[in-house]
């Protein structure tokens, strides 16, 4: 218990003196995981949408494998990353391995699927109650999409946030390809990491505290937002 | 786009079947009421009629000049999107391809006529089920439709806005559109049809003018119907 | 409000590429190196001396020593700095390394419990010591990671006489973890492992361990210094790579090394200057 209390204080510590070494670590986290998350929407909404108003061979078996792809281990991602982007492998010549763009890539591979396969099980459902009115008012399938896109866009939100929430708490895949080096690729989870292994468990502890607390603040923002909007728009 | 041709219309659903050859040609003018019981298939031939689905065997088509080719329907449940009320009644007309001016001006119109101009801006999910229903009929008719098919859209409302609904498919008629309407109310048949197209059991039974109808149905079915008792099958 | 969206989303992803790009404007090279190394803050305190002097940012990659040399073998970093001789001599034979540059040593500890069931402290023979532990099945906590650590922990048990991978029972715990998560396993099974002396002078978390066999010649812990081989991956940075061995070897690398200290301890002895080690 003693490490507890020791590592509220230290927390508190670290927030209340700005320390600049915690805000540098923080400021990156948020960096990497947004920048994921919004490459990942934007690949996963249309994607989803697609599966759920779309009809063709293979469907069923896609949207097996996309749930399935949710499960995705972060170390097993960073692994495969790495492999691409070092320079022994096809994408050496970038030359962005241990970059954060490369954390960057790998989170938003973790991510993509589970906003895809979220979001097109809420637009499926929502195709089932709209279907047949989107359709007489003469709306195309890639319209419907759309329409549905934003029809349920407090759902997606709540997406996204998950998908924030996973990119922000894995530590697998940003190790590996970020190699965790101090002052340019060291994020809350790496750091977190580091000093577990270094045996200063009130600071990981520490960190850890930070951490949640950055990402429950993320979502109350969030859910304030949502509430404003479902008040004007219903 | 009229007149409508429906002929030898299957329809069937793991082998169970729903339509029965059913032959029509729906012409325009007369509001066309096509009453029966529950189950009788009303729903899925609306469905048919408006290419929302497609008949198992037989053929639907539209003997008419290629005119306006726009069709409406206002379902039994009104589905609303999450937007405000002028949203949802200026969707159709995006769909259509008109300009926002445009579509704002023809949108605002519609929900005068239907009374729901001070409701504008409120979130069209927070009305009432008779105010979106009549906002689905405000959608419908900015389309300037040629025909409009409604499936039972008063079956969920309280009087008060159902006669309500009734007026505005009354005045909707008023300015042009032909109204195909399916029923299992017999008053409401009798004030709002001016033929009626019986179905029982998946089969058209009887057509004839409203007055001839409930006066001498020409069925057994339809006369047990109209006296209130439920079908055999 | 589609448009509205669209922009949003475009604005996230020039900004992501931005700041990724934006990591790139510095002039870097990236060290393969140890964790025990890093751990023990060795980098912190000589690094910044280097990039102030030449402008270079030392960008430190740390794993254990086999994972090291094999990242550098793929060409993912210009310079390796480890600690396991035979590993790195073999590494150059290859032909992935140019030279290899001795540039300090530290020494290793045996670690136990203050209860030491296996009766080994205060001894100087660590290779009696190892003998005693296995004869009374003391519980013995091995990094199991192919680092330059457990290779020397595998040289000693061979030196002891003993076949560690064939005589092990289940007193010995084959953990796969760096010294840290290693020290930390074996703080909460009280039990027996070698660590080298930097990681142990940092840990924060002993519990019931101490320093119990010490200052035998078998221990010392031998660092090199090596420039990746630019004919074998063309793109490594040989000039800046050079110029940080170059000066780690220098009198002030060399004096920064020596002036590294935890809680007045040394713990990194400076020896470029002997060529055979």
């Amino acid at each position: 218990m003693s490490d507890l209390s020791a590592a509220f204080h230290e927390a508190w510590r670290l927030v209340a003196s700005l320390d600049p070494a915690l805000l540098e670590i923080v400021g990156l986290s948020v960096q990497v995981s947004l920048s994921a998350v919004a490459i990942a929407s934007l690949i996963g909404l249309p994607l989803g949408a697609a599966i759920a108003v779309g009809r063709f061979p293979g469907r069923q078996a896609l949207i097996v494998f996309l749930n399935a792809l949710m499960g995705l281990p972060p170390v097993v991602v960073g692994l495969v990353v790495y492999l691409l982007l070092s320079r022994a492998g096809p994408l050496g010549t970038l030359g962005i391995l241990f970059t954060p763009a490369a954390m960057v890539i790998a989170q938003a591979v973790l991510v993509t699927p589970i906003i895809a396969a979220l979001s097109r099980q809420i637009l499926e459902d929502a195709w089932h109650e709209y279907e047949e009115q989107l359709r007489s008012l003469g709306a195309a399938r890639y319209t419907a999409a759309l329409t549905l896109l934003w029809d349920s866009r407090y759902s997606l939100v709540t997406i996204v946030l998950a998908g924030f929430g996973r990119a922000a708490a894995e530590v697998g895949a940003v190790m590996i390809v970020g190699g965790n080096i101090d002052g340019v690729t060291r994020v809350m989870t790496t750091a977190i990491a580091l000093e577990t292994s270094k045996g200063d468990l009130p600071l990981a502890l520490a960190l850890g505290l930070v951490l949640i607390t950055l990402v429950i603040l993320l979502n109350a923002f969030a859910s304030s937002i949502r509430a404003l909007a479902v008040h004007r728009y219903g | 786009m009229l007149p409508l041709a429906l002929e030898n219309v299957s329809y069937a659903v793991d082998g169970k079947a729903i339509l029965d050859q059913v032959t029509v040609e729906i012409g325009a003018g007369p509001r066309t009421v096509i009453l029966g019981p529950n189950g009788a298939g009303k729903s899925v031939l609306m469905r048919i009629c408006h290419g929302l689905l497609a008949p198992t065997s037989g053929c639907v088509r539209w003997l008419g000049a290629n005119g306006s080719r726009r069709q409406a329907m206002v379902f039994q449940r009104p589905v609303m999107l999450r937007r405000s009320v002028l949203g949802n009644a200026m969707y159709g007309l995006k769909l259509a391809g008109l300009a926002r001016g445009e579509r704002e001006l023809r949108a605002r119109d519609v929900l005068e006529a239907v009374g729901l101009e001070r409701q504008a801006d409120q979130p069209a999910r927070q009305l009432s089920g008779g105010e979106q229903q009549k906002l689905a009929l405000a959608r419908a008719w900015s389309l300037g439709p040629e025909v409009l098919f409604l499936d039972e859209p008063t079956a969920n409302l309280d009087p008060v806005a159902t006669r309500e609904v009734e007026s505005i498919i009354g005045q909707i008629r008023a300015s042009g559109t032909k109204i195909i309407m399916t029923t299992h109310n017999l008053g409401q048949a009798r004030r709002l049809g001016d033929e009626i197209l019986f179905i029982s059991g998946g089969r058209l039974l009887e057509r004839a003018p409203v007055d001839g109808f409930f006066v001498q149905p020409a069925t057994a079915e339809a006369a047990a119907f109209i006296r209130g008792e439920l079908p055999w099958t | 409000m589609d448009l509205k969206k669209h922009l949003l989303r475009f604005a996230f992803v020039i900004g992501a590429l931005a700041f990724a790009a934006s990591a790139h404007a510095q002039r870097f090279i990236t060290v393969a190196s140890t964790t025990s190394t890093e751990q023990s803050g060795l980098f912190k305190h000589i690094l910044p001396i280097f990039e102030k002097k030449s402008g270079i940012q030392v960008r430190v990659v740390a794993l254990g020593t086999g994972q090291a040399l094999d990242l550098a073998r793929r060409g993912d970093a210009d310079v390796v700095f480890v600690h396991a001789k035979s590993a790195e001599d073999k590494f150059v034979s290859e032909g992935h390394g140019v030279m290899r540059m001795p540039v300090m040593y530290n020494d290793f500890v045996l670690i136990g419990p203050r209860s030491d069931p296996a009766k080994i402290a205060g001894g100087k023979d660590t290779l009696e010591a190892l003998r005693k532990i296995k004869s009374a099945s003391a519980p013995f906590v091995s990094r199991g990671d192919r680092s330059g650590t457990h290779i020397a922990e595998i040289d000693l048990w061979k030196l002891a006489g003993i076949d560690i991978a064939k005589e092990k029972g289940a007193w010995y715990r084959d953990t796969g973890q760096g010294m840290g998560p290693a020290l930390n396993t074996a703080s909460s099974m009280n039990a027996y492992l070698l660590s080298d002396r930097a990681t142990w002078l940092a840990f924060r978390n002993r519990g019931d361990l101490a320093v119990l066999v010490e200052g035998d010649k078998r221990l010392f812990n031998q660092y090199g210094v090596i420039l990746v081989n630019p004919q074998r991956h063309p793109h490594v940075k040989r000039a800046d790579g050079q110029a940080f061995i170059d000066w780690v070897v220098s009198p002030e690398g060399q004096k920064a090394i020596g002036e590294y200290r935890i809680g007045g301890d040394t713990l990194f002895f400076p020896n470029a200057d002997q060529p055979g080690a």
